[in-house]
């Protein structure tokens, strides 16, 4: 816990948090800063399990072993991401959302 | 003390977010997610889960930003701007977002957590053995079907990041390809 922060305090920052990157995911045309948006909600979201578990269920870790897993997940996401973007510009040239418009090739 | 730390990385965080999701220019929008990331490490720290801050610094910080920035480098040139969005599309997402984040504050402001008091802290054996214990409330499933998807997804990144030499060369490099 800490001291004197109350878990709606932690809570209303990780949903702000969790909108900005609703918002940059919406409003955003490249790909690279799509997947960073994507990074922003995910944090959001395992900021959400930490503390959950911190505030609410001190004795068991579960919270702590999914926000692994989650990072996990998230780092071969981005890694595979990644490679598809730099694929894409070798083929188009561009990494912008309208330029993209056939699935292969 | 531990109060304004909190403030304090709350505002960081909240602010680099914002800068990150509206810089117009592509790498400094990446430098500020890394300083959301490093203040969400903060705050691990803050709740005593020292293995999560390190975790988060290292793969995160360490490892996506630097993935990012090298994408970010090879695509465009360092100081390429994005294209500018149209203000009543943002007006609309950032109301929609509002609204959103509205329902989201209402709920949890109606619910009454029963919070329980403690200063547990998490040390690197209980995550280890929790990790690979195949008792009840074990992870051991889980931790191998992540190996093998890391497995999968390095394969697959290499192979789509490879590619084969496209055979374009007699196709126009312009700024689409047309739809055959």
């Amino acid at each position: 816990m800490i001291a004197g922060i109350s878990i709606y305090e932690i809570l209303t920052v990780t949903s702000i948090l969790f909108f900005i990157g609703v918002y940059g995911f919406i409003t955003r045309t490249n790909l690279i800063s799509i997947l960073m948006s994507v990074e922003l909600i995910l944090n959001a979201s395992i900021i959400n399990f930490v503390v959950i578990n911190k505030y609410l269920y001190p004795d068991v870790f579960q919270g702590v072993f999914f926000s692994i897993f989650i990072i996990a997940v998230a780092a071969a996401e981005t890694a595979l991401a990644v490679a598809i973007i730099i694929n894409l510009y070798r083929q188009i040239s561009s990494v912008e959302v309208k330029d993209t418009e056939i699935m292969k090739y | 003390m531990e109060k304004i730390i909190f403030y304090i990385l709350a505002i960081i965080i909240i602010v680099f977010a914002i800068a990150s999701v509206t810089s117009r220019k592509m790498l400094r929008s990446v430098i500020y997610l890394l300083f959301v990331l490093c203040g969400i490490a903060g705050i691990y720290f803050l709740i005593d889960y020292n293995f999560l801050a390190a975790i988060q610094l290292t793969v995160y910080a360490g490892g996506i930003i630097v993935l990012i920035i090298f994408s970010v480098l090879l695509v465009h040139h360092i100081e390429m701007e994005l294209e500018d969005i149209k203000t009543s599309k943002k007006i609309l997402v950032g109301l929609a977002s509002l609204l959103g984040l509205g329902v989201f504050l209402t709920t949890i402001y109606a619910y009454n957590f029963p919070v329980i008091e403690n200063s547990n802290s998490i040390d690197m054996d209980t995550i280890g053995l929790g990790l690979l214990s195949y008792e009840a409330g074990g992870f051991i499933l889980p931790f191998e079907v992540i190996s093998v998807l890391l497995l999968a997804a390095m394969i697959g990144a290499i192979v789509i990041a490879k590619g084969t030499k496209i055979a374009t060369s007699d196709k126009p490099k312009g700024k689409s390809l047309e739809k055959n």
